[in-house]
């Protein structure tokens, strides 16, 4: 039950902290002068279109923008009823998008599912990576094992994602004949999922994972090696051996355990720097996820759909961050108690 | 020494049981704090070399003009995407001090491209101390004095030529300039907020304490780059580039404090319980003073590691802005601005050279983190490991 409490306690603060954030999001959305709205109006104006600013100045008001900034906010979660009563982000209306002139749940639909796909498998692979090479780096310290992998993992951590993305794209290509571009093959877009589907899916998905995951790899599996070599060095690990466990056991039993509770917590750190660069290799790879929409809507000012963007991305991290901090106090039961009598 | 029987000494010396009681238990570390760091720190021989390679490239930064055979900006229309020239020594088997075989360009209407011939007959020696592009030497003296440079009708191009026929070698002399100081720009603002909002937190607790790690929690739930992106998206486009890159730079530094607090916050608050606080405190020392005096030197050399290993991460968000063409523009010359241009697969197959900027890159991030790890082992002389 104590468990149950903790999750519903967390789950709020994160409700809380997802509301912060989309204050800050529609603040930073809103501080370049000017809007998309009030830019196309000088436009027209300028080419003499004088016909067309009706229509936008109905866009203006449809959309509240000729309201007070902290009115829009308000409208814009769906706190405040707009021209036509209550109809905000938590009631499912994520805004217009000016640039596409479409509702901005129809341009981000699918995309949205093949951003957390992505995701889930950049960190998936994060953790297969980085628990066998960060143990082995750690029982094999100081071998030709442990340099080679802190070679790569430095080379990873110092290598720009997107440059790394190009390299592999192009000699993936080459040599392993993997696809190039999107996230599945053309004659796959639109249609229903299917065994085929699926495969190109997961075939498409090798490099952005690769590329995405090296770094937060990297880091992932130095922290373990370190985490791992202090336990290691410790009387009981001794006793273990001297008593003649096997070493393998003398490992797994206990050492590792202890190492790992950072290895979980870890995640708050990892997420924001996974997404981060699966925005950044979406848009160098042409991935069908949120990337290039984000980009396009930033350049041009479309603010809604930038915004709800910006919001999506936060709380992936958030929720994930979240799911992370109660699988840890499950596995920890001092953070459970720690936590509370900060 | 008196010989004893059995092969044993006694020292003739008298016996003297000051000294004795005055002698250092560990006399390796008799020394000030700055030399046993030094002695620790010089073990790490790739930090060391780290170290070195970084002072360097610094400290060169306002002569790279004077290194360069060209200005930044500098067209060469007869040279688009010109492949990397050689520097030889030996034509026919004979001295003639450095050269290079001149390049001509002929149009290949089949595919598109140059295609560049050497002519191997007519070696065209090096100049230098030559005359050339007119730049200024240390950012205010206007010269035209450059190190080395091509003889008349021939290029010199060691990296080859980007789409505008630009050297690359000389532009990513030119933009080390923008590309290594965007960090520095960063970490000082980086500091001074992580630091004095850290420090309050920290000193103070209570009520503000609360409210700083609820932002600093805000704040690092979000992911950066998307973050960086909406705001270098806010930057207007008129600007000058000058504006563009501080701002940029302050646009990095403004989302990385948050880590720099938290470590500065919890210092601080096991510090604030020590005696020496206690003391000052009852001298009437303002809370100004004693964060200045008896906390913060107690880990500055803390922070600078943490400094050292936050910067590559700067680095790395000006290359990936610049590339992404959202944050320094053209004409300013950064190593990611240059990658812009080798963005897709065709240029990095046919002019793979277009990406070599990103040797640079890698190599000064690395080298950040090699420093970082090396001085943050050695900034406890007194621990063993």
């Amino acid at each position: 039950m104590e468990i149950l409490r903790y999750a519903v306690f967390r789950f709020f603060t994160m409700l809380a902290t997802l509301l912060v954030v989309s204050a800050l999001v529609f603040f930073i959305m809103n501080l370049p002068p000017g809007d998309y709205l009030s830019n196309l109006i000088a436009e027209l104006r300028s080419t003499g279109q004088d016909s067309g600013v009706a229509k936008v100045e109905f866009l203006r008001q449809e959309y509240s923008l000729d309201q007070p900034l902290w009115k829009q906010y308000l409208i814009w979660i769906g706190f405040w009823p707009g021209p036509h009563g209550f109809s905000g982000i938590i009631h499912g209306d994520f805004g217009w998008s000016f640039e596409y002139d479409k509702p901005v749940s129809e341009i981000v639909g699918s995309a949205l599912w093949l951003t957390v796909l992505v995701n889930l498998a950049a960190v998936l692979f994060v953790y297969v990576v980085a628990l066998p090479l960060g143990v082995l780096a750690a029982v094999r310290s100081k071998t030709w094992v442990d340099y080679t992998s802190a070679l790569i993992g430095y080379l990873g951590l110092a290598t720009p994602n997107f440059l790394l993305a190009l390299m592999l794209f192009y000699y993936g290509h080459k040599y392993f004949n993997l696809p190039i571009g999107g996230l599945m093959a053309p004659e796959f877009e639109g249609e229903p999922m299917s065994a085929a589907k699926v495969k190109s899916v997961l075939v498409h998905l090798i490099i952005p994972t690769f590329v995405i995951g090296t770094a937060g790899a990297a880091a992932m599996m130095q922290r373990l090696r370190a985490n791992l070599l202090d336990e290691l060095s410790k009387p009981y690990v001794e006793t273990a051996k001297a008593k003649g466990v096997p070493p393998i056991r003398s490992v797994l039993k206990y050492p590792l355990r202890v190492a790992f509770n950072p290895f979980v917590a870890d995640i708050g750190n990892l997420l924001p720097s996974l997404i981060s660069g699966s925005v950044l290799v979406s848009v160098v790879l042409g991935l069908q996820t949120i990337g290039p929409a984000l980009l396009t809507a930033l350049k041009s000012q479309d603010q809604f759909l930038a915004g709800f963007i910006l919001l999506f991305v936060a709380g992936l991290t958030l929720i994930g961050t979240m799911i992370s901090d109660v699988l840890l106090a499950l596995l920890d039961p001092r953070i459970r108690y720690g936590g509370r009598k900060r | 020494m008196t010989d004893l029987p059995q092969g044993r000494y006694v020292d003739d010396a008298p016996y003297d049981p000051n000294a004795d009681r005055e002698a250092l238990e560990r006399p390796d570390l008799d020394a000030p704090n700055w030399l046993l760091i030094w002695r620790k720190f010089r073990r790490h021989r790739l930090g060391l070399i780290s170290g070195i390679f970084l002072a360097f490239s610094y400290l060169m930064l306002p002569f790279w003009g004077f290194v360069a055979p060209y200005t930044p900006n500098e067209r060469n229309a007869d040279h688009l995407y010109g492949p990397p020239q050689m520097v030889r020594l030996f034509h026919d088997g004979k001295l003639i001090g450095p050269f290079i075989y001149p390049m001509t360009a002929e149009a290949d209407l089949e595919n598109f491209r140059w295609i560049y011939t050497s002519d191997y007959e007519n070696p065209a020696k090096l100049e230098f101390f030559c005359t050339r592009g007119r730049y200024n030497f240390l950012g205010f003296i206007p010269t035209q004095r450059h190190l080395f440079c091509a003889p008349e009708g021939a290029t010199v191009f060691l990296w080859g030529a980007d789409r505008l026929g630009r050297d690359v070698f000389s532009r990513i002399l030119y933009g080390a300039q923008l590309s290594l100081t965007v960090g520095l720009i960063g970490i000082t603002v980086s500091f001074l907020l992580g630091i004095s909002i850290g420090g309050i937190a920290g000193y103070f607790g209570g009520g503000v304490d609360w409210f700083v790690q609820r932002v600093i929690e805000v704040l690092r739930s979000i992911p950066e780059l998307p973050l960086w992106l909406a705001l270098s998206a806010a930057v207007p486009s008129h600007w000058s580039p000058v504006a563009v890159f501080f701002i940029i730079s302050i646009i990095l530094g403004l989302l990385d404090w948050p880590g720099l607090a938290r470590a500065v916050r919890s210092k601080f608050l096991a510090l604030r319980e020590e005696e020496f606080v206690r003391a000052a405190e009852m001298m009437g020392a303002k809370p100004s003073r004693i964060i200045r005096k008896h906390l913060l030197p107690n880990f500055s050399s803390h922070l600078i590691a943490s400094a050292m290993l936050s910067i590559p991460a700067m680095i790395l968000g000006e290359t990936a802005l610049s590339f992404l063409g959202l944050g320094l523009r053209a004409p300013a010359v950064s190593w990611g601005v240059m990658l812009n241009d080798a963005q897709n697969l065709a240029s990095i197959e046919i002019y793979p050279w277009t990406a070599i900027p990103m040797l640079p890159v890698i190599f000064v991030v690395l080298a950040f983190n090699f420093l970082g790890d090396a001085m943050r082992d050695s900034l406890d002389p007194y621990s063993h490991h």
